[in-house]
């Protein structure tokens, strides 16, 4: 962990921090950060932190259902300014809609863009939703677990997707779906009940003991 | 509600232009050309209580911006409507001047208070331009300082339909006060003219009548634009996930804040066009029950289409003109069963029950012509060979 001095420069500085849900420790005085380059977030509003390069995907799919997949989109573009009037009278570049074809593309919804996006499977909500944030061009994408409630091959899709976006944005992914986080982690910290217990390579993490016993079931681990 | 915003997109043009040419050219010569016996005759009195209906049309259309579409659920639009009103009636007081029954150049009111000399906030008055501008002005003001605090403090969902309710209470007692100056009770009334026209005259009340439906078009174009924009768009978004919109870099409270002054200037203007049609306005018109009842015009109607909220706004009108004429004392029943009904049988208003019965048609129509796709195949496959 870094010196407290440095923490100014960090997008997440969590000190001692615990959260507990009815006796469950969520964290348990953890200590965190991560680096961001040198600009202050500290008290500043969500969409002031959206502006400097920060995206956030919930854990449920959180998008637009009454608009369409387009909208939706277009709604996310990074624009210079998202003021209300600016917006009001804003206009569409073909710069822009070229940026929002290739973003279809990406997230694999091409066939959809005039489709309500609230009827969209919770599969392709997701994919939405990141296609949402990844218009924003963030520098790190914030993703609360992408994958729940997907079937296999969605997973697996979603895998190749965050890993084809991992080229050009930093990517902090919460996940319990091992299988998941084998094919897309670089780096796997392991928190267990508030307390990060291992931090490496995925093989490094799975051959880990601790990590063992508590992720793969609670059987002793042979001596 | 559900496709809001496509459902503008489709139904526009046609249907406008022949809504427009009924209101604007049928209705004021079936006024003036038929004799007054005739079947086809429409009344003075007729087009007369039909253009305030208009007037509430507009008043609905801002409502609808604000509650249909971005969900925000306001129960003090009868404030900003009677602001408006109360501006347009203290010119029309002013403009009464001697033919008032005390004879004095102050409003009779005031002179029965024993109130010596006119009060400096109804000076400007004295001049048209300032009342219109200030019809439209003094409510979007003050929807934007009341707003701002409201949604700086992101008041939002039932919070803020309560407090707005708790403003047009305070409204409504303020109104009615004397010492306020504006008529107390009985409000503002015995209008005579308007710019020199004697509003006593059928040709006067046409005009208002005509000027009323160029503004409710004017008003619905407004309408369509903000909501065709990509603005109106972060206002479904608002609605939709008020939470991804804040992380989608936009900031909800501005919007929120610009489409409650929109609605606050329609419903002025609103109240500037029911002043003089409808000769009186008193606190009644502005308090916790008439806003509550514009909130059904707009339901009952379907909300989240603008063309909803004129029909809506238009027949709930009508069927309370109707209504109490036989029925005085039931209407508060009727109107309370009718919001009932039409939240819990038809969200979506008479809008979407005409867009179910339309889906309906075509599923039959599809049924029927069912057992032609058959040979078709048939074909196809014959033809492949």
């Amino acid at each position: 962990m870094a010196e407290p001095s440095s923490f100014q420069n960090s997008i997440i500085y969590l000190d001692g921090v615990t959260v507990d849900y009815d006796g469950f420790k969520a964290l348990n005085n953890l200590t965190f950060m991560v680096d961001y380059q040198d600009k202050e977030l500290t008290g500043k509003h969500a969409d002031e932190i959206v502006k400097l390069g920060i995206g956030r995907k919930f854990q449920a799919p959180s998008i637009y259902g009454n608009l369409t997949v387009w909208e939706n989109l277009d709604l996310s573009l990074k624009r210079s300014s998202k003021g209300v009037f600016p917006t009001l009278f804003g206009k569409s570049t073909a710069e822009e809609r070229a940026r929002i074809e290739k973003n279809l593309e990406t997230i694999g919804l091409k066939d959809y863009a005039h489709t309500r996006a609230g009827s969209l499977s919770h599969g392709q909500k997701q994919w939405l939703e990141i296609g949402m944030v990844i218009l924003q061009d963030p520098s790190l994408l914030l993703v609360d677990e992408p994958v729940a409630g997907m079937t296999d091959k969605e997973t697996e899709q979603t895998g190749q997707l965050l890993q084809s976006l991992a080229e050009k944005h930093a990517i902090i992914v919460i996940e319990h779906d091992m299988e998941f986080v084998r094919q897309i982690a670089r780096i796997v910290t392991v928190l267990h009940e508030g307390t990060v217990i291992c931090e490496g390579t995925v093989e490094k993490v799975q051959a880990d003991d601790r990590v063992r016993e508590i992720y793969l079931g609670r059987q002793k681990v042979a001596h | 509600m559900s496709d809001g915003t496509t459902d503008t997109n489709r139904s526009g043009g046609l249907g406008f232009a022949v809504v427009g040419a009924i209101l604007l050219v049928v209705m004021p010569l079936l006024n003036l050309l038929p004799p007054e016996d005739s079947w086809f005759h429409l009344s003075d009195f007729s087009l007369n209580r039909f253009g305030k209906f208009l007037a509430f049309a507009i008043l609905a259309l801002g409502l609808d911006l604000i509650w249909g579409y971005t969900g925000i659920l306001s129960l003090g639009q009868g404030v900003f409507f009677g602001l408006g009103a109360y501006c347009m009636g203290m010119h029309m007081m002013l403009t009464i001047g001697k033919e008032s029954v005390y004879g004095s150049d102050m409003p009779d009111f005031m002179v029965w208070n024993q109130v010596k000399e006119l009060p400096f906030f109804w000076k400007p008055f004295y001049s048209f331009p300032a009342a219109v501008i200030g019809a439209l002005l003094v409510p979007m003001a003050f929807a934007l300082v009341f707003g701002f605090f409201a949604f700086r403090s992101r008041i939002k969902g039932v919070y803020f339909a309560i407090i707005t309710q708790a403003l047009a209470l305070a409204a409504w007692l303020v109104f009615n006060r004397n010492d306020t100056n504006l008529g107390g009770t009985n409000g503002l009334t015995d209008f005579k003219q308007v710019l020199g026209y004697r509003l006593s005259e059928p040709g006067t009340q046409r005009a208002l009548y005509v000027i009323t439906v160029l503004c409710l078009g004017a008003t619905y174009l407004l309408c369509r634009w903000i909501i065709r924009s990509r603005a109106g768009r972060v206002l479904v978004a608002v609605r939709d996930s008020e939470k991804r919109v804040v992380f989608s870099g936009y900031t909800p409270a501005n919007y929120k804040l610009f489409v409650f002054v929109v609605s606050a200037g329609l419903a002025g203007l609103a109240g500037l066009l029911y002043a003089p049609q409808v000769g009186i306005i008193t606190p009644a018109q502005i308090g916790v029950l008439p806003s509550l009842e514009m909130v059904i015009w707009v339901a009952v109607g379907g909300r989240g289409s603008l063309a909803g909220a004129v029909l809506g706004a238009v027949s709930v009108n009508y069927g309370r003109s109707v209504l109490t004429n036989y029925f005085p004392e039931l209407w508060p029943f009727i109107l309370g069963g009718l919001f009932v009904l039409v939240v819990l049988l038809f969200p979506d208003g008479m809008v979407g029950m005409i867009r179910k019965g339309k889906s309906l048609l075509t599923q039959r129509k599809a049924a029927e012509e069912k057992p032609a796709v058959p040979d078709r195949k048939v074909a196809v496959s014959e033809g492949k060979r």
